[in-house]
């Protein structure tokens, strides 16, 4: 089975989001990650999804999801390269994900994890 | 009304959702559809796609290219012989789920379309059709 590939940069997780996606690959995605973000002591995921031209709801859900899980493990996610037509689809579908950080590419989403740990480490041990 | 392509395939499995999603995708940018356009026909087409297989047991995915006069559109009509959907009403609000999802899919499919009708007998089956104008 296609599995979706989980890089490691720095203490980042990097997702880029390149096939079709099945909903297996999805389940498939949430359960690696979620491990990899405990043993790599991940701070943050990038979560690239430029290459997708489609998210429906089970997709925005799994998005939705990743972003959940991976704040309760202490990592942020951000997600990345939404194309303009599928964020468009995304909110008439009445799929706004309000919690959800984003960013318009990889440069732009590690920037905005690099913030979001400093002014989140205030009183908690560094990793 | 000209029907210039007229394709039918099973939904049967996830992958079957992929293809239909493809097919949709080839047909909305046959009949000149924006990006955004094709976008939402095939997102609409995904969710109801997946209502098909999970909801109804798995059916059939038609797809046909219309022509009327000036306007190009594509129709896609739903049809499983599942269970029927007992208060249409009901299941076409928003949030409303039968099976832990965000219950978006019907709702959320109809406002992503031009032309949206369902037809559901329980125990007989649902039929949906949509329709995307260029």
């Amino acid at each position: 089975m296609e599995r979706i590939p989980i890089l490691k940069m720095g203490p980042y997780l990097l997702v880029t989001i390149q096939v079709d996606m099945h909903d297996r690959i999805a389940m498939t995605l949430q359960d690696e990650l979620t491990e990899r973000i405990v043993s790599d002591r991940a701070q943050g995921v990038l979560l690239d999804i430029s290459s997708v031209d489609v998210v429906d709801s089970f997709i925005g859900r799994m998005i939705g999801n990743i972003a959940s899980m991976s704040r309760v493990l202490d990592a942020e996610t951000v997600v990345v390269g939404m194309r303009p037509a599928v964020a468009i689809t995304l909110v008439e579908l009445g799929l706004a994900l309000p919690s959800i950080k984003t960013a318009l590419n990889v440069d732009a989403g590690m920037t905005l994890l690099k913030a979001a740990r400093k002014t989140s480490n205030n009183g908690r041990p560094a990793r | 009304m000209a029907v210039l392509r007229d394709e039918l395939i099973g939904l049967r499995s996830m992958d079957d959702i992929i293809k239909a999603r493809q097919l949709v995708r080839e047909c909305a940018i046959f009949q000149g559809l924006s990006l955004v356009d094709q976008t939402k026909i095939v997102t609409a087409a995904s969710e109801l796609a997946r209502n098909t297989l999970v909801h109804g047991g798995g059916g059939e995915m038609r797809l046909q290219a219309l022509n009327d006069g000036p306007r190009r559109g594509v129709k896609v009509i739903f049809v499983d012989s599942g269970p029927g959907i007992p208060d249409i009403e009901l299941a076409m609000k928003d949030g409303y789920t039968t099976r832990g999802g965000l219950g978006l899919g019907l709702s959320g499919s109809k406002r992503l379309v031009d032309e949206f009708g369902i037809d559901s007998k329980p125990g007989k089956g649902t039929t949906v059709s949509i329709v995307r104008w260029r």
